[in-house]
């Protein structure tokens, strides 16, 4: 929809171009977030586009994804010798609620930065242990996992004037073998809960929790946990909320059947 | 900037913050729809260096330097590219509105693999179809006749599919002139397709209107509330303000919103804008200004200050000592509103026999109680209005509205204007299906365009769709049947509550109705119906497909299943043992009157079969493996009035110009219900023509003289009527005319598509008119003209020969539908998976086969929206939390099934051509079908809707 109190669009080339950035200003990537809905409080935008960074970098450590790369591209990456948890990537965009159409513009670090519990680029970059660089409004640069950069329902670390930069994967979780499991109220729905099983080379066991729960939530276990153990585990989890797209309750039960399906995968 | 669109390049300064979607149609690219405005619904599809993108959440300056393509880009009707091509052929769209999206999106889905389609396609959403065409045009299966070329009726037994044969009722296939063109019962395509197809159709706002004015309405941020004061100071200061409206400056004429033929049969209420407000939403004041950012500003700069009044949502309280009685200003006479001062807009209290006694008298009794959820119409268009003064400073509304003809009637009233002041029309509207039977934009235009001297644009967002706009009402219907060992009824007992919301609008009528043909469907010695409509301070309810009968027959026809499991009885065999007859009285509190007949068409024989029978042979789909998957199987049956009480009416004309040419003039409104094909087939049969030869002109007020109004499913059986009188009356004064132009007599006469034949003589269309015309000076006096069944007038003018027929739709008759389904449901998530949904439908002679199939799917579909996925929710204080379309979910192209159709093979006595109404009736009995058959697989019964994923893991778990 037209955003019809900002009078200014400024494409950022610089990062001093960020300087500008402030409750009032906001940073644009693919624009499907910001402008699918009223955005009353801006009086401009900042491009991010303009930046120019590099969508995705292969890296002998694994992956950078710049905030700008745009689902599609993410989806479209060719397939990486070895990297045996690459087909979660499309998967976790089949996830995003919005269509193929939308994976075009909708960027990576678009749908991280909005929070939302179903946001499946929280659900995919969590997952694998991503990590998040953050640009702070001072200057100074800030690493964090992305499940310490997604706070709860619609909160970040970011404050007026952060950019999320880019998203890095470490090359070990590329490597694991991961398992993906949605479900939401309608066979193709916003989706009620996200679940990724993520099993290393060596033997260990990581089952991250998204879209039922407010912020993104992993058991790690040294090795497969037993069926009943990860039940008991994810049933204990506290954080499940109710919205248009599902009951705490019945998202709480139906997480435990979708860890046991993927526990039954990578076993 | 430069950017290419269909090729040409424009050079233009996009407002910052613009999306692409509004700087497409700024230049006059209206084939662009908005749908949502959030990136949700499609509409908007266009290309943008061939990628596909939603143009109403792309950032308009980001097409610098790039070439953008729409649907208008990709083929012309004359040129039309394959996909659209194959849009056409299947009849792929009902409204048309989301069909520009969808051709885009699928332009670029040529090389998709099938099994891929539903993810693809899933964001572009269709409220009409429910997408069984759209997948074949996807598919490249064609449903539809070429024109000139006849197709094949679907009959009983057989399935509605493939109705796009090219054999003419004669045999003679379509190589050459049939003696007897008979379009009726032939699945002749919609006239609009090649034009809705590459976005060339026009709908409501698709104009561009020099210097007009933008309205925006501030809403209450409070459910119920007295506004004290409203400082407008700064706001009508603002540059580019017009005018600002409040309470304190608008006509004070009660009004309701609802619209009907009588108007007294809805309360009047409503005030344009009132110092209290009853929900939340309710428009505060009004600005007009030069552009919608300029109105937007200055709404932010009016300063409301409210005293806040306690609100009530319970509609089971509202009748309560204590709660806020939201109309006590009203006279209960004046304003037609039962008990003010407790909230009771209607009620229905009444007996058929001795209730008591029934009871007493059952071996088996069953109850329970069901509600069903607040549900959005949301067609793709939302509702708009346009507005101006024409060069004789007379108002004209061009609006999305189903009823302009009770708009223009209303709208003079409330302003105190000769209804010849007042001119109404739409053009071809973006769905309806209840939701335009409402005056929700026309008050207001009229105000700022009477006010201001200039034209004027409102237009309503989605969010506003979802949260103001009247919703279906929820209603809570408790039932309480009793019944022989053997399975006859003894007694039933109905008791309806439905919540109305702030205001009364089709609070009284949806009531009424729900618990009419819902009742009346069985005998039973004794009934008993208590219904009460009430007010709350939730978002008004209104007119929605189905007019209250679906929700009482969720209730009924759940309760009906529990007595089948309780007498260990088929389901289809205890409908049969207990259905009304042919022969049978209607009842309902008591015995109907004789407005409503069975019009020589009983077909609820042949549905109970053809459903049961489609159940029983199956269709090869099994349910998912692994145990957590249970089977079940269940069905609901229903019965429709095939037009409103009291009176609908509309007159229709047909000209004979002196070019030759037909032009057929109805009023009644085209909003995908197909009215407009089946009134070109109506009269192209009566004049042994071509449907496409055919000029059509209609819903207009200055076009025939009344129309009630498309709704009560009643465009085939009542205009349908005028139109056929009028065409029959024409055909004939044409053959007297050339008798008497020729000395040959009438008998000899055959119309032909562009003359009239007899045995060794042949005159064109063009002669007989030119013949009949008088000369400019003479006495034109219309010449009532006896046709069977009816009559019309005749005058010959030097404009043509035109015949004008009316119909008063006083007989009813009466239609059926049984919906089926066999599902599994996984009893560990709660799922459910349609395996088979049959659906019979007793829709009289069927004039348009796959036209007719398009509004029983169309009815389906809503009904799975309703029984599985759709529900505006609405928090603590009232407001709706489901507020845009990605948490109001409708029903996507993945997730509906294909239904099968089965057409009863029946002949009404009323409609034209033996044909009944088929629009509103399929929705009504498919949310209990579907509970029914949740209940048989799972042994729980399902008492609430929707009947979602978390709610039936909880029947089990809970």
């Amino acid at each position: 929809m037209d955003l019809n109190t900002v009078a200014d669009v400024i494409p950022a080339r610089t990062r001093a171009d960020l300087a500008v950035l402030g409750p009032t200003v906001a940073p644009l990537a693919g624009g499907s977030a910001l402008y699918g809905e009223p955005q009353h409080h801006l009086t401009a935008i900042v491009d991010l586009l303009t930046m120019g960074w590099p969508s995705l970098t292969v890296t002998a450590d694994g992956l950078e994804i710049a905030a700008t790369c745009t689902l599609a591209e993410l989806s479209r990456l060719p397939q990486q010798p070895g990297w045996a948890a690459q087909h979660a990537f499309f998967e976790c965009c089949t996830a995003l609620y919005g269509s193929f159409k939308v994976w075009n513009v909708a960027t990576v670090g678009g749908n991280l930065s909005a929070a939302l519990p179903a946001g499946p680029m929280t659900s995919l970059t969590s997952a694998l242990d991503g990590e998040a660089l953050v640009w702070r409004a001072d200057g100074s640069d800030e690493r964090m996992p992305v499940t310490r950069f997604i706070t709860g329902n619609k909160t970040t670390v970011l404050e007026p004037g952060d950019v999320l930069r880019s998203i890095t994967v470490p090359l070990e979780s590329l490597l694991s073998r991961v398992a993906f499991r949605k479900i939401a109220l309608s066979p193709l729905g916003r989706s009620g809960a996200v679940l990724l099983g993520r099993r290393s080379p060596a033997g260990a066991f990581v089952l991250t929790v998204t879209a039922g729960t407010v912020r993104p939530l992993q058991l790690r276990y040294e090795t497969l946990p037993a069926a009943a153990q990860l039940a008991a585990d994810v049933l204990a989890i506290t954080e499940w909320f109710t919205d248009a797209h599902g009951a705490a309750d019945w998202r709480r039960s139906v997480s435990a059947l979708l860890a046991a399906e993927i526990l039954e995968e990578l076993a | 900037m430069k950017f290419d669109v269909n090729g040409e390049t424009l050079e233009v300064s996009p407002r910052a913050g613009q999306s692409l979607r509004t700087l497409l149609r700024d230049n006059e690219h209206f084939e662009v729809k908005k749908g949502c405005d959030t990136g949700d619904c499609g509409a908007c599809s266009v290309l943008v260096d061939g990628t596909p993108i939603h143009s109403c959440v792309y950032p308009a300056h980001r097409v610098a330097g790039r070439a953008v393509t729409t649907v208008a880009g990709l083929g012309t009707p004359e040129d039309l590219h394959p996909v659209q091509q194959r849009f056409v052929d299947a009849a792929g769209f009902q409204c048309g509105f989301c069909t520009a999206g969808m051709v885009v999106t699928a332009s670029t889905l040529t090389d998709a693999d099938p099994a891929d389609l539903p993810r693809l396609m899933k964001g572009n959403l269709c409220r009409c179809t429910g997408y069984r065409a759209i997948n074949d045009a996807l598919h490249g299966v064609a449903n539809v006749a070429k024109p000139g070329c006849a197709g094949r009726t679907a009959g009983a037994g057989s399935p509605a599919a493939s109705g796009a044969g090219c054999a003419g009722h004669d045999g003679s296939g379509c190589l050459g002139p049939t003696p007897v063109i008979r379009s009726v019962g032939t699945s002749v395509r919609a006239p609009a397709g090649a034009r809705i197809v590459t976005g060339q159709e026009r709908y409501t706002l698709d104009l561009a209107m020099p210097g007009v004015l933008h309205l925006v309405v501030l809403r209450s941020p409070h459910a119920h509330a007295r506004i004290t004061s409203i400082d407008t100071a700064a706001a009508v200061a603002l540059e580019g303000v017009a005018a600002v409206f409040t309470h304190e400056n608008v006509p004070q004429t009660l009004f309701s919103t609802a619209r009907h033929q009588n108007r007294t049969e809805d309360p009047d209420d409503t005030l344009i804008l009132d110092s209290v407000v009853r929900f939340r939403g309710q428009r505060v004041a009004v600005v007009v200004a030069e552009s919608l950012s300029i109105a937007e500003e200055a709404c932010r700069l009016l300063d409301v200050t409210y005293h806040v009044l306690p609100a009530n949502f319970d509609p089971s309280r509202a009748q309560e000592p204590g709660i806020p009685a939201l109309h006590a200003d009203k006279d209960s006479h004046v304003s037609r509103i039962a008990d003010p001062a407790r909230n009771l807009v209607a009620e229905l209290h009444g007996e058929y026999g001795d209730l008591a006694k029934g009871l007493a008298a059952a071996d088996v009794t069953v109850s329970g109680t069901w509600q069903t959820a607040r549900i959005s119409a949301s067609a793709l268009e939302t509702h708009g209005t346009v507005g101006w003064l024409d060069d004789d400073g007379r108002l004209v509304l061009r609006t999305s509205s189903q009823v302009p003809f009770l708009v223009q009637t209303e709208i003079a009233r409330i302003f105190d204007l000769e209804l010849d002041r007042v001119r109404v029309f739409t053009t071809r509207v973006g769905g309806g299906f209840g939701g335009k039977q409402e005056i929700q934009t026309e008050d207001l235009v009229t105000l700022a365009v009477l006010a201001t001297g200039r034209p004027v644009q409102y237009e309503m967002t989605r969010t506003d769709e979802l949260t103001v706009v009247p919703c279906r009402h929820p209603m809570r219907t408790s039932v309480t049947l009793g019944a022989t060992r053997d399975g006859r009824l003894t007694a039933v007992h109905v008791e309806v509550l439905s919540d109305t919301g702030a205001y009364g609008n089709h609070g009284p009528g949806t009531m009424f109705h729900g618990c009419a043909e819902s009742v009346s469907l069985y005998n039973s010695p004794n009934k008993r119906v208590d219904a009460e409509a009430v007010y709350t301070n939730n978002m008004p309810s209104g007119a929605f497909r189905g007019y209250g009968l679906g929700q009482v027959i969720f209730g009924i026809e759940s309760a009906m299943d529990d007595l089948a499991i309780a007498l260990g009885m088929n389901p289809f065999d205890l409908r049969r043992l207990n259905a009304v007859g042919p022969n049978d009285p209607l009842v309902i509190t008591h015995v109907e009157g004789d407005d409503l007949v069975f019009g020589g068409s009983y077909g609820l024989d042949q549905v109970l079969d053809l459903a049961q029978s489609a159940l029983e042979r199956g269709n090869g789909v099994s349910a998912p493996e692994g145990s957590a998957w249970k089977v079940g199987e269940g069905m609901a049956t229903a019965m429709i009035a095939t037009i409103p009480p009291r009176g609908h009416f509309a007159e229709a004309s047909v000209t004979l110009g002196p070019d030759g040419v037909y032009t057929l003039s109805v009023g009644t409104a085209e909003f995908g219900n197909g009215t407009t094909t089946v009134h070109s087939q109506l009269a192209a049969t009566a004049l042994n023509t071509e449907p496409a030869l055919l000029v059509i002109r209609q819903s207009d007020t200055d076009v025939v003289p009344y129309d009630t109004g498309a709704f009560g499913s009643a465009g085939t059986v009542v205009a349908g009527k005028a139109v056929l009188a009028a065409a029959t009356a024409l055909a004939l004064k044409l053959r007297e005319s050339v008798a008497a132009l020729t000395g040959i007599p009438v008998e000899e006469w055959m119309l032909e598509s562009d003359g009239l034949r007899s045995s060794d003589r042949f005159v064109p269309l063009a002669e007989v008119a030119a013949f009949a015309a008088p000369a400019a000076t003479a006495a034109l006096t219309p010449e009532t003209v006896s046709i069977p069944g009816g009559r019309a007038r005749v005058v010959a003018t030097p404009d043509g020969i035109t015949s004008t027929g009316e119909h008063d739709g006083a007989q009813r008759s009466l239609a059926f539908n049984v919906h089926a389904f066999r599902v599994a449901v996984n009893t560990g998530t709660g799922e459910i998976r349609i395996l088979q949904s049959v659906h019979g439908a007793d829709a009289g002679f069927v004039i348009n086969p796959e036209q007719c199939r398009g509004q029983v799917e169309g009815g389906i579909a809503q009904g799975l929206g309703t029984a599985m996925f759709e529900e505006l929710v609405i928090g603590d204080d009232g407001e709706v939390l489901t507020s845009v379309l990605r948490n109001y979910h409708l029903p996507s192209i993945a997730d509906l099934p294909v239904t099968e159709v089965y057409f009863a093979e029946t002949t009404d006595g009323l409609g034209p051509f033996g044909a009944k109404s088929m629009s509103e009736s399929p929705y009504n009995p498919v949310p209990a079908a579907l509970a029914n058959a949740v209940r048989d697989a799972i042994g729980v019964r399902p008492h609430e809707l929707p009947i979602s994923r978390d709610r039936v893991w909880r029947l089990l778990h809970g």
